[in-house]
């Protein structure tokens, strides 16, 4: 049997979200928030919003990522949980 | 599995809405790192995007731009509803500067104690309250 694309790509979503929050390193969170970022904005274009896809590959995934790490730069990259 | 499917419909959008948003409450309320907490409250706000924009699909039918030589009439109903995606445009340069304006923050807390993680900042505020 063949999976629909976006039973995949939302399942891929799901597991990048709780992966991003459970990593014990705040970069890896960044990093793992970004891909979270992309496959939800390549859910969209699935969905056929495709707005919504272009503002959230540079907004969302771009200049999230960008501040997130520029955050953990300046700040620490260790975590307690 | 395939009768999971059949049972569900097109419907598991909602499914992964739903966890998705458990998963970013679950981050702000439990987490002590203040960036995960950040990360959770983005999971929020784009789990409540991805409700909105399911919200809008039509099974079948094409993406809301007309064609250049459409001679015929535009009927609307051959389109994905185009309104819940404008709405969600909003959202989510408003979620980018909710999430720039409490990295700062959360910057200038580091900057202050020394740590991101949320006991530490609490036990320091009660030691000076203690010394005062």
């Amino acid at each position: 049997m063949s999976l629909p694309i976006d039973f995949i790509v939302l399942a891929l979503v799901v597991i990048c979200g709780i992966v991003a929050i459970s990593v014990k390193d705040l970069m890896a969170a960044a990093i793992v928030f970004s891909a979270y970022s992309f496959l939800m904005c390549l859910s969209w274009a699935v969905m056929g919003a495709v707005d919504v896809a272009f503002t959230e590959a540079t907004v969302g995934a771009g200049v999230s990522t960008v501040f997130c790490v520029a955050a953990v730069f300046h700040s620490t990259r260790r975590t307690k949980d | 599995m395939e009768q999971i499917f059949t049972a569900m419909g097109a419907k598991y959008n909602y499914v992964a809405y739903i966890i998705l948003m458990m998963v970013g409450l679950y981050a702000m309320i439990v987490k002590s790192n203040l960036v995960k907490k950040i990360i959770g409250m983005s999971i929020f706000q784009t789990s409540i995007i991805l409700f909105y924009v399911s919200t809008a699909y039509k099974t079948g039918k094409t993406i809301p731009i007309v064609p250049y030589d459409a001679h015929a009439a535009v009927q609307a109903a051959d389109f994905i509803n185009p309104l819940p995606h404008v709405l969600m445009l909003t959202a989510i340069v408003v979620s980018v500067a909710t999430l720039g304006v409490a990295l700062a923050l959360a910057m200038k807390i580091y900057r202050q104690y020394g740590t991101l993680e949320e006991d530490d900042i609490h036990e320091d505020l009660r030691s000076e309250e203690g010394k005062s």
